[in-house]
């Protein structure tokens, strides 16, 4: 399953996408930690899967919570996509 | 087997009681400030429909926004899941479902078996739910129903270029201003919400049968521009409202089962 957790507004879609499928097969989860703003935790999902999702407080204001990671010029990984070792991660914007 | 699925909604709280899988009573009333009074109100309803105790029931699942908020519940699953559930039982041949509800869009992609392949909420844009809708009828100083009538009388396409309530409010004021008719005012709100709801759908994909589920399914100027939006064929249940609550209930018979 692919959740996308976020929104679009009148600037643009901010959506983080998580396959939960590649994101069972790491037991790690090294996201969780690697997010310096902590917005990523393990859930149990509708199908009793421990899978990572975007922190409910989070998810209306993604656009400003990343803004850290993303700056406009010489932008650096992001910390939470390069420590998925599935790349199961990814962010829209 | 007598389970129950209770979904809070931001504006409403559905009930559905199913015992070995048919719905014998269900039940719809508003929100309210106390979630977790109103949910029992709910349910006492939806018991009284179905001439049975509360006590009787072995399994309640709850979803929705507020499906924390029930003392009742045995368990919990979320919007999505409950929607993907309720929908495939209803029209087994859909694989896109858009629910709209009074403060949430979502898009959800599932497969035959109803479970979830790929879905998007758009958590924060009151413009691609049915509050917007609200909102703009009490401007036009008509109904919500009367609002969804009148836009089907329109042919003109206005664009409306704001993405948030409060200054599409003041752009539909504008438009008034102008003297633009209520018709195609009403049509310019209803194209609005789709083209929100049309853009989260097109990030999992359409694919056919789409079918379309919540509250503001019961708007017809919304569904025709829907149907403009989407360039497909979009069906709607019988009583699209309830379907998160009949999914809920379904996997409350599914986890009773399984223990």
């Amino acid at each position: 399953m692919i959740a996308n957790y976020g929104y679009t507004d009148g600037s643009g879609e901010y959506y983080i996408a998580i396959n939960t499928d590649d994101c069972l097969e790491c037991p790690q989860h090294l996201c969780v930690n690697a997010c310096p703003k902590n917005i990523i935790e393990i859930i149990e999902d509708d199908y009793d899967d421990l899978v990572a999702a975007v922190k409910d407080e989070s998810r209306k204001a993604l656009k400003y919570i990343c803004a850290d990671c993303k700056p406009s010029s010489e932008r650096p990984p992001l910390p939470c996509v390069s420590a998925c070792p599935n790349g199961s991660l990814s962010h829209t914007w | 087997m007598i389970t129950a699925g209770i979904d809070m909604g931001a504006k409403h709280i559905k009930v559905v009681i199913l015992k070995d899988g048919e719905v014998i009573g269900k039940s719809k009333i508003s929100t309210g400030f106390d979630q977790g009074a109103s949910a029992r109100k709910g349910l006492d309803e939806a018991g009284s429909q179905a001439g049975i105790e509360l006590s009787a029931i072995e399994h309640i699942t709850a979803t929705g926004a507020g499906r924390k908020s029930v003392p009742e519940k045995n368990s919990e699953v979320t919007e999505v899941g409950a929607g993907a559930v309720g929908t495939i039982r209803l029209i087994p041949e859909a694989r896109t479902v858009v629910d709209v509800g009074a403060e949430e869009g979502r898009g959800i992609k599932i497969d035959g078996a109803g479970k979830v392949i790929d879905f998007a909420v758009n958590e924060k844009c009151a413009a691609g739910a049915g509050s917007f809708a609200e909102s703009m009828s009490r401007a036009l100083e008509m109904t919500v129903r009367e609002f969804g009538e009148i836009s089907l009388k329109s042919e003109k396409t206005i664009p409306m270029n704001a993405q948030c309530t409060v200054f599409a409010e003041s752009e539909v004021v504008s438009l008034l201003h102008a003297q633009t008719p209520k018709p195609d005012i009403a049509r310019a709100v209803c194209d609005a919400i789709a083209s929100r709801i049309t853009s989260m759908v097109r990030r999992v994909g359409i694919e056919q049968k789409v079918a379309l589920i919540g509250g503001v399914s019961h708007n017809i100027g919304f569904v025709s521009s829907l149907k403009r939006a989407l360039n497909c064929e979009v069906i709607i249940p019988e009583d699209p409202d309830y379907v998160g609550a009949l999914g809920a209930a379904i996997i409350a018979g599914e986890r009773k089962t399984n223990g």
